[in-house]
């Protein structure tokens, strides 16, 4: 692997048999992608595909793996709102343990 | 802006590895394909990634590359081919 | 989650439609993951500021759920019965689809015909590219780093993994759905499919056929 070649710039490389896989999609995972639909609409212009794109490139080798398709969207939708200062990291924060302290204390 | 390359001429992706956001695969930087159609003018992915909404527009073709010209052991028919839209300033005359 | 129906303060949740099913033990036991709450978190946030409405959100999953391959089958199918209008679809799937009353979306689609000559394979290397607007949601094998890093080098075995054996005097064409154009392939019309109507030929016209992992079966 060279270094000139970004992690997500797959094509031609060695990977496994295809595993004819697929699932309905959650509700939270529906979300995601609604969320992502109104913020790049004409009205809003907030999220380009490009800037989506870019975002989820963005979140890291390790992570591109390990996430799931939705888990990388929301990731990076949520980047793109603080870089834009729609939303700031602290609102954030505490909303999302406000979020977290409402479904009890199991652990995450 | 009006379109450098026809549908037929033969074209040389350049083989550049800038870091950023790029819509140019690895595997077809520096190798020689045929334009199959012209797509339309687009704003530049690369610019648009970073929030910049306004820039030029520029062409975007679709070049029809051989199997065999972009994998050393490619395992298929020789007629086997891949398409890809490439944009403008990726793209260099073959002479 | 169910216990989020007695709670104002979650706001569009309470409406949610796709919270009204019966309560599912195994889905009420399993925490919610940070990634769960971050959607929430933005969620409510961009509702709080008027940046969306939870209407809005609602009525966007309401829509995309109404956009499944039948769209796809149904302007293959039409192709199939009148080659007037398969010309068309090649030419301008947006036109053609309004044809039909479909709404193809706002990026370009285009319609790759497979031949007895040529057969037509769709994958985005780069990230999952998809032509969401008439095949619905992808599948995840389409989005798994072993279909993106393969299609494009090696198709025809990747083709076999699908059942799909093609003749070598068959060009293997694979499309990189890679910037602003999405692609659809549009299958062959499969033998002993003579007397059968529009309708019953959209049943063959699965999604994968119009990915061009497999082709149509009587």
């Amino acid at each position: 692997m060279t270094d000139r070649r970004r992690h997500h710039d797959m094509g031609g490389l060695e990977a496994g048999p295809i595993q004819n896989s697929e699932h309905a999609h959650e509700p939270w995972e529906k979300r995601v992608d609604a969320i992502k639909a109104l913020l790049s609409d004409d009205r809003r212009k907030l999220v380009t595909t490009d800037e989506l794109r870019r975002s989820i490139e963005n979140l890291g080798a390790d992570a591109y793996e390990r996430y799931n398709y939705y888990e990388r969207w929301i990731s990076a939708v949520t980047n793109i709102l603080l870089e834009k200062d729609v939303l700031s990291v602290d609102e954030l924060g505490k909303k999302m343990a406000e979020i977290e302290a409402r479904q009890g204390n199991r652990a995450l | 802006m009006s379109a450098q390359f026809s549908v037929g001429d033969p074209v040389h992706v350049r083989a550049a590895y800038p870091p950023g956001h790029v819509r140019t695969p690895y595997y077809c930087r520096g190798k020689s394909g045929v334009i199959v159609r012209f797509c339309g003018e687009f704003r530049n992915p690369e610019e648009l990634a970073y929030g910049k909404y306004e820039g030029p527009v520029s062409p975007m073709y679709r070049v029809r590359f051989q199997q065999n010209d972009l994998w050393d052991n490619y395992s298929g028919s020789p007629d086997d081919h891949v398409e890809i839209e490439i944009y403008e300033h990726w793209l260099e005359q073959v002479i | 989650m169910s216990d989020h129906h007695d709670h104002g303060e979650f706001g569009m949740y309470e409406h949610d439609p796709l919270h009204k099913h019966p309560a599912q033990p195994d889905l009420e036991d399993t925490p919610l993951t940070h990634h769960q709450i971050m959607q929430m978190a933005v969620a409510d946030l961009l509702i709080e500021k008027g940046v969306i409405e939870a209407d809005e959100l609602r009525e966007q999953i309401e829509f995309m759920d109404t956009i499944t391959p039948a769209r796809g089958a149904a302007l293959v199918a039409r192709a199939w019965v009148d080659s007037d209008f398969k010309y068309r679809l090649v030419a301008d799937s947006k036109k053609a689809g309004a044809e039909l009353d479909m709404d193809i979306g706002p990026t370009p689609i285009l319609v790759m015909e497979n031949t007895p000559k040529v057969h037509n394979l769709i994958v985005c290397t780069l990230c999952s590219c998809y032509p969401r607007f008439l095949l619905g949601f992808p599948p995840d094998w389409y989005k798994s780093r072993d279909y993106r890093s393969r299609a494009i080098s090696e198709p025809r075995k990747v083709l076999a993994e699908f059942g799909t054996e093609l003749a070598d005097s068959v060009e293997v064409r694979v499309h990189d759905s890679t910037a602003d154009m999405r692609y659809m392939v549009l299958p062959m019309r499969p033998d002993g499919s003579e007397g059968l109507s529009e309708a019953a030929l959209a049943e063959l016209v699965t999604r994968d056929t119009m990915v061009g992992v497999t082709t149509p079966k009587t």
